[in-house]
């Protein structure tokens, strides 16, 4: 017979009961462990305490979300679209684009502004991340990173860093020099290490501290110059998309979005779940405070992008309509919060008036998926990075 | 993280924070909504995007008549 399977067993003390047995060789946490069967048998017994199990957990948990949908309901006593209804309505828009930025080889991921309104970083498929002087479409600085898929960057609010990241697992700053002619890469600091993909990042009021969100479906606060992590979130049972910081008035907390279709609030302090809303159908991509700080909103696959207030608990407002089927993959305000700009996976930018949940005008000009839209710091224009491999700032 | 949690350890990590928010303390919309509006109104005036800039101020505009892209 050339058939023949053999069944090798290890035979010893077992790790739990110490007696010579057959031993079952099982990984728990990836960790190997090896006990005998009858003590895997108790081990697999306790795991279900007390009669709970999977689906009396679920039953629990689902009559606690129709409660909280209930708590929620009463509150709901009229909609914003209703107290907006006096409000004049907004005049025709011509936004047109004013600057193209091409130098990308590959699709751009994500881009942010810096605080002097001029300058802008990015970052794209290719592992380049580049600083660009907007007024000029000037590139000042360039730098490669050793990973490709760099989805998140982000300046610093003094403008004298950058940092990214993406399939590395981890967020880099790197400090920004007035000498064009040195290499960027050799001044490089690993701040953030994550399981998984890094899916957004953020500095916070100053450049000591970052904020990031990854797919390992947590969010984590890191001091720069110590590269330790100072505070964990844990509460997104998928990976985290994206995160966006409270503006500074209103305090400590900041939103993230991510694939379990939920969007939470954190205190950063405690590192406590405050405020959690699930009513997207798919996964959300992005997330941004509206500008006074009592409310968000959100981004998603299922073609909507939603208005969330924090003091009422609930949604207040959807932006959407039949003819959009594509997901939305980023979202800004104004300056003042009468605007949302959306950019959408069938290339196009729609921008909606919050109050009113209508469409204003709708923006073409990509050739290919908007991945990121962020207004400027002092709202003259906004800049939209896509899969088409170029950056291009309207206003 | 939430890729190596059991089903199990993930649903009993949303009880305790849906516990949490049941109690949370709410505001009605028709409290709310207004604020939002008087926010936004107040700064409408100073929003470049929807009071426009005049083209001799716009930093992005278009300088001269050749346009290198």
């Amino acid at each position: 017979m050339c058939d023949q399977t053999f069944l090798a067993i290890t035979f010893g003390p077992c790790d739990n009961c110490s007696q010579n047995k057959p031993l079952m060789n099982i990984y728990l946490k990836n960790e190997p462990i090896n006990y005998c069967s009858l003590c895997v048998e108790l081990m697999a017994c306790q795991g279900l305490a007390k009669g709970e199990t999977t689906n009396t957990l679920k039953a629990e948990s689902e009559s606690l979300k129709a409660k909280l949908e209930e708590e929620r309901a009463k509150l709901h006593d009229v909609e914003l679209h209703q107290v907006a209804e006096k409000i004049e309505a907004l005049g025709q828009f011509v936004m047109k684009t004013r600057r193209t930025l091409k130098g990308h080889g590959n699709k751009v991921l994500c881009m942010d502004w810096c605080r002097d309104k001029r300058r802008i970083v990015s970052s794209s498929q290719d592992g380049k991340v580049i600083v660009w002087d907007a007024y000029t479409t000037n590139k000042e600085h360039a730098v490669t990173m050793p990973c490709t898929w760099v989805m998140a960057c982000a300046y610093a609010p003094s403008g004298c860093a950058v940092a990214c990241g993406g399939l590395d697992n981890k967020c880099s700053v790197y400090p920004l020099s007035l000498d064009k002619n040195e290499n960027l890469a050799a001044k490089k600091k690993s701040v953030a290490m994550h399981t998984n993909y890094l899916s957004s990042c953020s500095f916070t009021n100053s450049d000591m501290q970052i904020l990031t969100s990854s797919g390992d479906g947590t969010c984590a606060l890191w001091d720069v110059e110590s590269g330790q992590l100072l505070q964990s979130f844990h509460g997104h049972s998928a990976d985290v998309l994206s995160l966006h910081l409270a503006p500074s008035e209103t305090g400590n907390t900041f939103v993230s979005g991510g694939c379990d279709k939920k969007a939470n609030v954190w205190d950063m302090r405690s590192g406590q779940n405050v405020q959690s809303f699930e009513t997207h159908e798919s996964d959300i991509n992005s997330v941004k405070y509206y500008p006074s700080g009592d409310a968000f909103a959100t981004g998603s696959d299922d073609a909507t992008c939603r208005l969330y207030d924090l003091r009422a608990d609930r949604e207040v407002a959807i932006y959407s309509r039949d003819s959009i089927i594509f997901g939305a993959s980023s979202v800004d305000f104004s300056l003042s919060g009468r605007l949302l700009f959306a950019g959408y996976n069938d290339y196009s930018i729609n921008v909606w008036d919050v109050l009113k949940g209508t469409r204003v005008a709708i923006l073409f000009g990509h050739e290919n998926r908007v991945s990121t839209v962020r207004v400027s710091p002092d709202g003259t224009a906004f800049c939209s990075g896509s899969w088409d491999n170029t950056l291009r700032i309207w206003a | 993280m939430a890729r190596d949690m059991s089903d199990k350890e993930i649903l009993k990590m949303e009880l305790e924070q849906l516990k949490l928010e049941v109690n949370t303390p709410r505001i009605a919309v028709s409290t709310t909504a207004p604020e939002i509006i008087a926010f936004v109104e107040g700064k409408s005036a100073e929003d470049p995007l929807i009071r426009g800039v005049p083209e001799d101020k716009n930093p992005f505009k278009e300088k001269g008549g050749c346009i290198i892209t």
